[in-house]
């Protein structure tokens, strides 16, 4: 307690010191940018929450930053639940990011360990391949891309999108590549000693202590499966495919401009991401910026 | 791209490298590629080359005939009808407000990384629109520039009501609003970058300055601006690569309407819309070559600074 006081007041003694006018007017002049740049990021979003508690009338009536009458008006809620057909979108999304979230762990810790651990020719092409395939604007060659996904089959079916979300992600190869090089060689060779082939390395000692990496790789897909918007407009138009994204989309036509019931759908469909992010947000900070370190 | 050029550790025990080694060895490689390659080349590159095949046909997507036209369609979009070209204008507006965007984000990373209290909260809290789903998050904004919606109320609140517009009906307003809401969109992922790149200096190089005196204008100048010069570059370039790919938030929020229609919406639009897949797979392939033709800038602009 006393060394805790002790140090407290040392900081405050060396702070008062540091303090001129000048640096008193930087420190409140971050903060205030902070502040402005905190305000701008909620109020739009804010002006959504309370007007998805408003009746119709009175989201016309009232200003639309004004409270709600009742905080506890879920009419709209219940309503876009239920016309919108949002728990079957909730399902759609929900099974195309399992299996992507699979096929994306087992495929990308495949690449990072064959990449890895053998020398082979072609295996910097590998690497020059994905490279390559991030930088294809991916909304423009859906143009040829539909043709392949309509000659497979496969409108309307889950698989194009899953197929399409896992086939190209250069930044999970790049997270597991950072991860792999850090799992020492000898364990491998260890492994060799006593028997072990390369797909029992694989399976038994690679995958699990790539785990924390998985994690990231996980989370930053979901990410980007759960708000992609495109793929399945395209691919998923039939009203049993609706995913989270395109039930949203389709709610200017089935609510027109009743937008304090969009706005309740708008609520509904950011909570599942605020949940992860707030459970998650390290991970996410992390991978960013281990898949950014590239260029 | 250099974090690649790792070398392969060395092989494994040399006098197990048996013929059936070898073999195991062949076998797990190929087991192990075949389908994250066919994934990447069905999906990835075999569409790019069919871009760059249909480009010089006359189709429309349907019919199994296909009339081979030269370099027509390109003539046309590059010459004949302007019209398809100018959607690219639009461009310039998201690249001004991503270098707006850019200049906030090192600013909030800079003054992040100084360990002010309660700065955690506001790096959350600025990044937080980044993983919210693409149309709510465009939606909030349908919502946010109605008329007399939640802008319209914030400015009056504020006294500002002078400010306020018809945010998307206006010809020369629309454009702007839209590129507040990417920029209220993306903002928080290159401030996690460059953040993460801050916290990659070593502290006792500030620490070291402030010893010989030096104020915080010159700890930026001579310590933080050189380290971090290369990622601002590239995220300058990736913002000059995503302005031209915007898509999603004048789709989602006009529709294209008022003149928001960009280079990509274009695009899709000849092919999904009036089935000209030769004129679309024409601007397709121009996209591209204008995306590595940045991106080959960048690669000599910074091989040329790691020298």
């Amino acid at each position: 307690m006393s060394r805790s006081n002790r140090t407290l007041s040392q900081r405050l003694d060396k702070w008062r010191q540091q303090q001129t006018p000048i640096s008193l007017f930087w420190f409140l002049f971050k903060y205030a940018t902070l502040l402005v740049g905190a305000a701008a990021v909620l109020v739009p979003p804010y002006a959504v929450v309370v007007s998805s508690f408003k009746t119709l009338e009175e989201y016309q009536a009232s200003g639309a930053m004004t409270a709600p009458d009742n905080w506890l008006h879920f009419d709209n809620y219940v309503t876009v639940f239920q016309q919108g057909n949002l728990g079957l979108a909730f399902l759609n999304t929900g099974l195309i990011l399992a299996a992507t979230l699979v096929i994306v762990a087992i495929m990308g810790t495949m690449v990072a360990y064959v990449v890895s651990r053998f020398e082979f020719r072609g295996r910097s092409l590998i690497l020059f391949a994905y490279i390559i395939a991030m930088v294809v604007p991916y909304v423009t060659t859906q143009v040829a891309t539909f043709e392949i996904i309509r000659g497979l089959g496969l409108i309307n079916n889950k698989l194009s999108v899953i197929l399409l979300y896992s086939g190209v992600d250069v930044v999970t190869i790049y997270i597991y590549l950072q991860f792999v090089r850090n799992i020492p060689i000898e364990l491998d060779e260890a492994a060799i000693m006593e028997g072990a082939g390369y797909f029992t390395i694989y399976r038994k000692l690679i995958f699990p202590l790539l785990w924390p990496a998985t994690a990231t790789v996980i989370i930053l897909n979901s990410i980007m499966v759960y708000n992609d918007f495109y793929l399945p407009f395209l691919y998923l138009t039939d009203e049993s495919q609706r995913t989270v994204s395109t039930v949203l989309y389709g709610f200017t036509n089935l609510f027109g401009t009743n937008y304090a019931e969009i706005s309740a759908g708008i609520v509904m469909i950011i909570i599942p991401s605020l949940i992860l992010f707030f459970v998650m947000q390290r991970q996410i900070f992390s991978g960013i910026t281990h898949g950014s370190v590239k260029g | 791209m250099t974090a690649l050029n790792h070398s392969a550790p060395a092989p494994v025990n040399a006098e197990r490298r048996t013929l059936s080694d070898l073999a195991q060895r062949r076998i797990i490689i190929v087991c192990f590629l075949v389908l994250p390659v066919g994934l990447l080349t069905v999906f990835s590159f075999y569409p790019a080359a069919r871009l760059v095949y249909l480009s010089f046909m006359d189709w429309d997507g349907f019919s199994p005939v296909m009339d081979f036209v030269g370099f027509a369609n390109y003539v046309e979009i590059l010459y004949w009808d302007p019209e398809l070209l100018a959607p690219l204008l639009n461009s310039f507006y998201y690249f001004f407000g991503s270098l707006i965007q850019l200049g906030l984000a090192l600013w909030f990373a800079i003054i992040l990384n100084q360990k002010l209290p309660g700065g955690d909260l506001f790096k959350v809290l600025l990044f937080l629109p980044f993983v919210l789903n693409q149309v709510a998050s465009a939606f909030v904004f349908r919502v946010f520039f109605q008329v007399d919606g939640g802008l319209d109320s914030f400015l009056s609140l504020i006294g500002l009501d002078a400010l306020s517009q018809p945010w998307l009906m206006d010809k020369d307003v629309v454009p702007w609003s839209l590129v507040g809401a990417s920029v209220w969109r993306y903002l928080g992922f290159n401030l996690v970058v460059f953040y993460g790149a801050l916290q990659s200096i070593p502290s006792d190089l500030y620490e070291a300055a402030t010893i010989d005196g030096a104020n915080e204008w010159q700890k930026f100048r001579f310590i933080t601006l050189p380290a971090i010069k290369l990622m601002i570059m590239l995220q300058a370039l990736l913002a000059l690569v995503g302005s031209l790919e915007v898509f999603e938030i004048p789709l989602l929020i006009t529709g294209g309407a008022n003149g928001t229609k960009t280079f990509v919406m274009a695009t899709v639009e000849q092919a999904f819309q009036f089935q000209s897949y030769g004129i679309a797979s024409a601007m397709a392939v121009l996209l591209l070559i204008m995306v590595f033709a940045f991106l080959l800038v960048q690669r000599t602009v910074s091989q040329e600074k790691a020298l």
